[in-house]
Order: structure tokens, then sequence, then C-alpha cells
């Protein structure tokens, strides 16, 4: 069953078009990802999706809810956390869960224990009864995960959850993340920039101007850039591109000392090579294509320098330093 | 129609909030004592008094109704700082109607006011004042009532603004003309006839008179109420009626 459908969502701000006719649908229990550059509409969507926009044309539903017209019944079924933080820092982390509980009417008898596995369940247990103004941008993002999760939602919104952390603190949330759907039943809808932090999700679309510009799986996607690449050191590259091509009938090129050719399945490509000309061979190396190089060969440019306007990338600086240095 | 968990759990959080930061209670506290004395006593040397009435004594309901204005307003008005610092879509997110919010956030006005109003009320014995139980009673219910309309025209204030620049705009130029226009430091009846008219236009006027009728009951001339007790209650009983209605439209309006 889709747990979430989007059928040809149009929103306009005057005369920006944020979101050009999009359509998708995500299964039950599935990670989907949704990628693009800074202002491509992202966080439009997601508004549409969580009942804070209308929509100016098309439809989308949760659940089979309409989100326009059975906010209510979208708002029980969805769990959030939005690109900028929105916990309360002048109160305790606690409070905090305590405050969203009560809200989503968690039931009396549950609300302690939930509230106090969902500290355990992101570490901070500890950090409880703290004024979230004292913690760092990691542990913050954790509590807002945890609290998306107090009311156990059918679907967990996650805009950009990893923006401004570092690298490690991305890996631990990432880890964290993946064990939702199994461990919740959750449905999770993620965006993010990040090409690499995708690849742990079961479907992917890429956004770019408002416009889906590609749909599938981590592997299918990539298929678009047509497979792996292996680079080659020779002892005399002319010879050697001659026998590859008289022998696997394969391109290959000549590039900085080192011959490369493209194969869909370079892992068993390799062993053949080197039973073949394996004399000549230095060293081999393989790269795989990279969601980044998909975003480069459909758009020309790489995702992280692609950019939507100004105000956008100088909104998308201040969040990100605004999380780093944890100001309030 | 109204959730009371939402209320219940938006008073809390305000309240909480309140008690915890020392310096908003004790700056509440201070400005009622500051007005009380400095200006008061200051000028009562120069304002000759009613019947049975003292200046200082006189300004005392307006002092209460500046405390109620003043609380009950920067209650609402943190509706700009929970936009501006996100926490407000935590809330509009959650499944409560707009309207529930909207009475939630004028409910904490309403019990943050009442609060602040009942400590500034212990002030009255050192002032000359006598009141019986029923009048500390009564003072306590119209508080409550003028909170609760002047936090829902706060609400109404607050939602045609994104950001907490305009704070100091809504507070120069609406809350200190509200004061001054109220009769909290002169008699309305005094007043040239323009001000009179802008007088009894402002939703504050009723309430410090409402105070007025309650602390001094038998003062006649000029000292005295300008209005009937009745008139005051039915218009701030109205207005918390229509803005915290009109508030709650407001709110619901979505992109
Ligand atoms: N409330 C608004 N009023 C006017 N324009 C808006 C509004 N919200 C978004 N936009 C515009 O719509 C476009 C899409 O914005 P959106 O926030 O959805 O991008 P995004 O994909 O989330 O980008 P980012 O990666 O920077 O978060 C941008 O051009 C943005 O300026
Ligand atoms: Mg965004």
């Amino acid at each position: 069953m889709s747990m979430i459908i989007v059928e040809n969502l149009v929103k306009k701000f005057g005369s920006i078009t944020a979101v050009d006719d999009v359509s998708f649908a995500v299964e039950e229990g599935a990670i989907f990802g949704f990628l693009g550059p800074n202002g491509a509409g992202k966080t439009t969507t997601i508004n549409i999706l969580c009942t804070l926009l209308s929509p100016t044309f098309g439809k989308a539903y949760i659940n089979s809810y309409d989100c326009d017209r059975e906010s209510s019944k979208v708002r029980n079924a969805i769990g959030i956390v939005f690109q900028d933080s929105s916990l309360d820092k002048d109160l305790t982390a606690r409070e905090n869960l305590m405050f969203h509980a009560y809200l989503y009417r968690v039931d009396k008898a549950e609300r302690k224990q939930r509230i106090e596995d969902a500290l355990r369940f992101v570490d901070l247990t500890d950090r409880a009864d703290d004024l979230v103004k004292k913690f760092s941008g990691g542990m913050k993002r954790r509590l807002e995960v945890a609290r998306g999760l107090i009311h156990r939602p059918k679907v967990l919104f996650l805009d950009e959850p990893t923006l401004g952390l570092d690298p490690q603190s991305r890996t631990n949330l990432w880890e964290f993340i993946t064990t939702l759907p199994k461990l919740h039943k959750v449905t999770i809808f993620m965006t993010t920039h990040y090409m690499e932090e995708a690849e742990v999700c079961d479907k992917i679309a890429i956004i770019d101007k408002g416009k889906i510009i590609a749909s599938g799986t981590p592997a299918e996607l990539k298929k678009i850039v047509g497979g792996d690449v292996i680079y080659l050191k020779t002892n005399n590259n002319e010879e050697a591109m001659k026998d590859i091509r008289k022998l696997f009938d394969m391109e290959v090129s000549e590039k900085d000392g080192e011959i490369f050719l493209s194969a869909m399945k370079g892992d068993a490509c390799i062993p053949a090579l080197i039973r073949e000309i394996g004399e000549r061979v230095l060293s081999v190396r393989m790269q795989r294509p990279t969601l980044n190089d998909v975003f480069l060969k459909l758009t020309g440019k790489a995702i992280r320098e692609q950019n939507g306007t100004g105000l956008d990338n100088i909104k998308a600086m201040v969040r990100s330093y605004r999380r780093r240095h944890d100001r309030d | 129609m109204i959730e009371t968990n939402a209320v219940y759990v938006i008073v809390a959080r305000e309240f909480k909030k309140f008690i915890r930061e020392k310096s908003r209670l004790i700056s509440t506290l201070a400005r009622p004592l500051l007005w009380l004395f400095l200006i008061g006593g200051g000028m009562s040397r120069l304002v000759p008094g009613g019947q049975n009435v003292t200046y200082i004594q006189f300004i005392f309901p307006g002092i209460l109704g500046m405390t109620i204005l003043f609380s009950s307003i920067f209650s609402s008005i943190s509706i700009i700082w929970d936009k501006e610092f996100g926490f407000m879509k935590e809330i509009l997110v959650a499944p409560v109607s707009r309207f529930s919010v909207v009475v939630g956030k004028a409910t904490s006005g309403m019990v943050l006011s009442t609060f602040q109003v009942m400590i500034v009320l212990c002030l009255f014995p050192f002032i000359g004042l006598r009141l019986d139980p029923l009048q500390i009673i009564g003072v306590i219910l119209v508080s409550a009532i003028l909170a609760f309309a002047l936090a829902s025209f706060g609400i109404l204030l607050a939602s045609f603004y994104e950001s907490y620049e305009s704070f100091s705009v809504i507070m120069n130029f609406i809350v200190m003309p509200m004061f001054f226009l109220s009769g909290a430091m002169y008699p309305v009846k005094l007043l040239p006839e323009v001000l009179k008219v802008v007088s009894k236009l402002n939703p504050l006027t009723y309430g410090v008179d409402a105070l007025k009728n309650i602390v001094f009951p038998y003062e006649t001339g000029r000292m005295s109420a300008d209005f009937s007790l009745f008139i005051d209650l039915t218009v701030i009983v109205t207005l918390s009626v229509v803005f915290v209605l009109i508030a709650g439209k407001a709110f619901e309006r979505k992109q």
C-alpha cells in the first residue's frame, strides 16, 4: 500500500513556482529520499504534505487522507523534524517531550514510559533535565527525532536532518535513522543534499527547480551514468589499450597516465582483464558511480555547486552556521 | 471544538517559563512599584484628591490595569518569538485546532496576568486603601476577564507580524498610548473632547473603570469612575469573546 501519494503537485509563491507538477508515491515502511540543491522545492513539498501550506494545484495524500482537506487526520499520522530547529530552548529535553505528548494526547498511562524510552533511544537520558539551549547541534537533532516519534506516527519527515553536523555525528544519526522503519514500523520521507546519505534510501527522487528529474532505487539511478569505471596503470598504455580493444571490444581511453574503461559489472570485469593482460598491469582501481555523478549527468552541474537564488544560499549558510554554533 | 489538552499544555509551558525567568518576574513587578510610588507619590503633592480618594489611591486601579496590559500583551506577543525560533511549527502541525491554540495563548496571558495582579494587589494597605474580601475577589475576577480580552487582542496583533523587530513598534505605538488613554493616570471625564472619544474606544478604559468601580464604589465627583460597572463588564466580556474569535480567524489563515 502507498503511504504517501503526491499527484501533479504545484505550489506557486507569487511569480515563483517552487514545486512544479510533482508526482510520486512512497510505499509503507520504505525510506524515501528527496534530493535536490538549495531552493529546489523540497521543504515546500514537505510543508504541503504536513498541512502547513495548501497546494496551488494537485493532490497530496498521507495514509489515504487528503493533506489539504483532512488536515487533522493527516497531522495525527505524521511526525516531523523540520529543517530549522523547532524545539523550545528554554525548556528541558524532558519538558519538550512532555509538551509533545500532551499535545498529541498520548495516554496518561504511557506518557512517562514513552518519554523515558525515547530519551534512552537517542542516548539523552543523562541530559534529560538540562535546558535545550545547552545542547550541541547533534543532541538537538537527536532530541527532535525522538520527539517526532513519541506519538508513534505512521510517517516521519526528516528535512535535512544532518545539515551542519560533523561527519561523525552524521554517521551516527544515519545509523540511528535507518533502524527506525523496523523498530517503529514507520515510513520515512527525508531530504538531503548530501548525495552519499541518500544511498540508505529504498527509493529516491531527484528534484531540481521544482521538477522531478529522475527517480528510482539508488542502483537504478546509478545505471543512468553507465556503471563502474575501472582505472589501470600499465607498463605500456598504448599496447594495453590496443589489447583491450581487440580482446574485449570495449571503449577505453587514457587520462593522466592511467587508462580507464567503464563496465556495468566492474567487479566481474577486473579478473577477466587481469587474466588476459595481467603481465602489463601495475595497479588497478575501480570507482563506483555515486549519486553525485547521477546529478552531474542529469543537470550538468554537481549538486553542491549548483544553487537556487542567492538568497536561498545565504539562508542555507545562516542555517548551518546557526546549527553549528549552537545559537539560540 | 476547544481541545483542553492543548490549552492545558500551552498554559503550563508559559507558566513554567515565566517562573523560571526571574528577570521577567522582577521587571513586571518593579514597573507598578515605580509608577505607584515615584509618579503617584510625587504627583499626589501636586494633584488634589477627591472626596475620600487621594491621587495615589486614585491611580491604584490604573496601576493594576497597567500590570494586566503589559503582562497579557507581552505574553501573547511571545507568539512572534515562537514563530521566529521555530517552536510555533511544532504547535501548528499537531492535531489540534488553531482556535484551541489561540484560546491556550489567551488563557496563558490570563493566568500570568492574574498571578501578577494578585501580587501587586498586596500593596493596597501601604497606600491607605481598605478593601473587603468581596472587593478583592471582584478585582481578581475583573482582572482575569480583562487579561483574557487584552491577550486575545495581543494575539491578533501578533498574527500580523512575523519578526520580533515589530515588538518595539507595538509597544511604542499601541501599548503605551493605550495605557495613557485609559483613564489610569487621570479621569476620562477631565480629558479634552477628542481624547475622550479615543479613550472610549480603548478596551483598557473599561477594564480600569471596572476596577475603579470596585475599589472605590462610594466615591462621587471628579475622581470617581466614569461609567457604570454594568457597562464596564458588558464591554470587557463582549470584547474578550470578540477578540478571541477574530484572533482565531486571523490565526487560521493558510498560504
Ligand atoms: N513562503 C515563501 N514565500 C515565497 N517564496 C518561497 C517561500 N517558501 C519558499 N519559497 C521559494 O520557493 C523555492 C523553493 O524553496 P524550498 O524551501 O522548498 O527549497 P528547498 O529545496 O527546501 O531548499 P534548501 O535545500 O535550501 O532547503 C525557493 O525559490 C524559495 O525562495
Ligand atoms: Mg529546505
